[in-house]
């Protein structure tokens, strides 16, 4: 599994959204996920994936790539 | 007949969610037939008091798509009734003023579900996995919050809080927006959703709510000598109010007018009504006053009738002494159970109703009426007749009292 299927799965258990509408390039805001959002996204990646992100770190996050990137830098286990 | 210092207010479209079903046909049909919609509640397993007037088939995720998962209950429940009146008065938002459609809901609770369900979250996860969203999910004030961002209504936006009249508050206070200019078209009505294991543990132990466990049917039973306390009810209700003369250019249908608003305070007790109804008479009156009505002018009233031993009593006391005998009264809380803060909306749009259709609903499951209840209950079927002024009571812990006066268009 890689980093981005963790975050489509994670997605769409946490977030009801549907696999089939992520790709790399999806942006947060076409998914519906705002500003709190991402904050409950990133509490749901260190519980998922064991890395912590930031506040300032989640409010620069504009697409799923992004958050790819991210996570993957800091070593993020899937 | 009302009073000429203030313009006409109209009631030209009604929403409901209620125990009843989703909508208003569904609900006017389900309080017609009068019969008890409560059931035992999965929810509730364990308690004291394990029943509750629930909306059938209600499911969010359905209605509303999935930012419903970001929404209490008591904001789902009023966004879609909100819809069903902005489409019932024939109203586009793509295309109306926002900046003069105000917007004011009342709420008794606001999110207490999820309340409930984040202190968990703290006790078992810790302080960092309480989410986000808990203060925006759980604010009463959310429900006309997302009515604006919803339906782009930029005028004034509140959330009235007087417990049980909650509901009444806000269209009254609608009313007033509407006689001052501050608005043209006013989304008002109430909602709560609060059926939860700690609120009903709470009701319970005041012994405001009914043990008949084994019965829930009939356990609302508004005015009958072996009541024991109200049902507690989910529901929200909205009503579309804007000036008669604004309605009349529009050609759009007029249910009722909103004639009079009347409030007060028992200055008593933090539940228990005064005795004698005082606070509740002086609400009465000021809403016939404001009506430019005689109290002898009045045909039908929707009861605050919440089922509790003392709270009937009261009000039927109040009611005869201040109407006489004429009125013919209804408690639709037989059917709905007890709202909350949502009450006081579906009872004037049930109020709406009965002036539009000219037909009173029966009281559910009044069997034997009490005998200090020495009025005129409408009972085991619906009453039809011309109807053309109708008062709506709701009483709310704290001794808040709304009275709302609606007459026929």
């Amino acid at each position: 599994m890689t980093v981005f299927d963790k975050i489509v799965t994670m997605l769409d258990d946490k977030f009801g959204i549907d696999a089939d509408e992520v790709t790399m390039e999806s942006t947060f805001e076409e998914l519906d996920l705002d500003s709190l959002d991402l904050v409950e996204f990133s509490m749901a990646a260190e519980d998922d994936m064991g890395v912590k992100i930031t506040d300032d770190e989640a409010a620069e996050l504009k697409t799923v790539g992004d958050a790819v990137k991210l996570l993957e830098a800091k070593g993020a286990s899937v | 007949m009302s009073d000429q210092r203030f313009p006409d207010v109209a009631i030209t479209g009604l929403g409901l969610v209620t125990p009843g079903g989703i909508g208003v046909d569904a609900s006017w049909q389900a309080v017609l037939r009068g019969e008890g919609t409560a059931t035992t509640d999965p929810a509730l397993e364990g308690l004291g008091v394990t029943m509750s007037c629930r909306v059938p088939g209600f499911d969010g995720n359905e209605l509303l798509g999935r930012r419903a998962r970001k929404l209490d209950r008591f904001v789902q429940l009023a966004l879609v009734a909100a819809k069903e009146a902005i489409g019932d008065a024939d109203l586009d938002p793509d295309s109306w003023d926002g900046s003069r459609v105000g917007v004011v809901i009342g709420c008794g609770m606001g999110g207490a579900p999820t309340w409930e369900e984040q202190h968990s979250v703290l006790l078992d996860r810790g302080h960092s996995r309480v989410s986000p969203h808990l203060i925006p999910r759980m604010i009463p004030n959310m429900a006309a919050g997302h009515v604006a961002m919803d339906f782009a209504a930029h005028g004034p936006n509140l959330c009235t809080a007087t417990a049980c009249a909650s509901g009444a508050t806000a269209i009254g206070t609608a009313l007033d927006m509407l006689r001052l200019g501050r608005c043209d078209i006013v989304l008002a009505g109430g909602t709560e959703a609060g059926i939860t294991p700690l609120s009903i543990s709470g009701f319970a132990n005041m012994t405001a709510l009914s043990n008949r466990v084994d019965d829930p049917a009939h356990a609302s039973r508004p005015f009958d000598v072996d009541r024991d306390g109200f049902v507690a009810a989910e529901a929200a209700g909205v009503l579309v109010l804007e000036r008669a003369e604004d309605a009349r250019a529009r050609g759009v249908r007029q249910y009722a007018r909103l004639a009079g608003y009347g409030a007060s305070a028992d200055g008593h007790h933090v539940s228990a009504p005064h005795p004698q109804g005082a606070g509740g008479e002086m609400a009465v009156r000021a809403a016939l006053d404001d009506a430019g009505l005689a109290p002898g002018d009045v045909d039908h009233v929707n009861a605050h009738g919440t089922s509790t031993p003392l709270n009937d009593v009261s009000e039927a006391r109040m009611l005869r002494r201040v109407l006489g005998d004429r009125a013919a009264v209804t408690s639709t809380k037989g059917v709905t159970g007890h709202a909350l803060g949502g009450a006081g909306a579906l009872e004037a749009a049930f109020s709406a109703l009965t002036i539009h259709h000219g037909v009173m609903p029966p009281t559910a499951n009044l069997e034997s009426q009490d005998s200090e209840v020495d009025i005129d209950v409408v009972s085991k079927a619906p009453r039809e007749g011309k109807v053309e002024v109708v008062i709506s009571d709701s009483f709310g812990f704290g001794g808040q009292n709304a009275v709302l006066a609606l007459t026929a268009s």
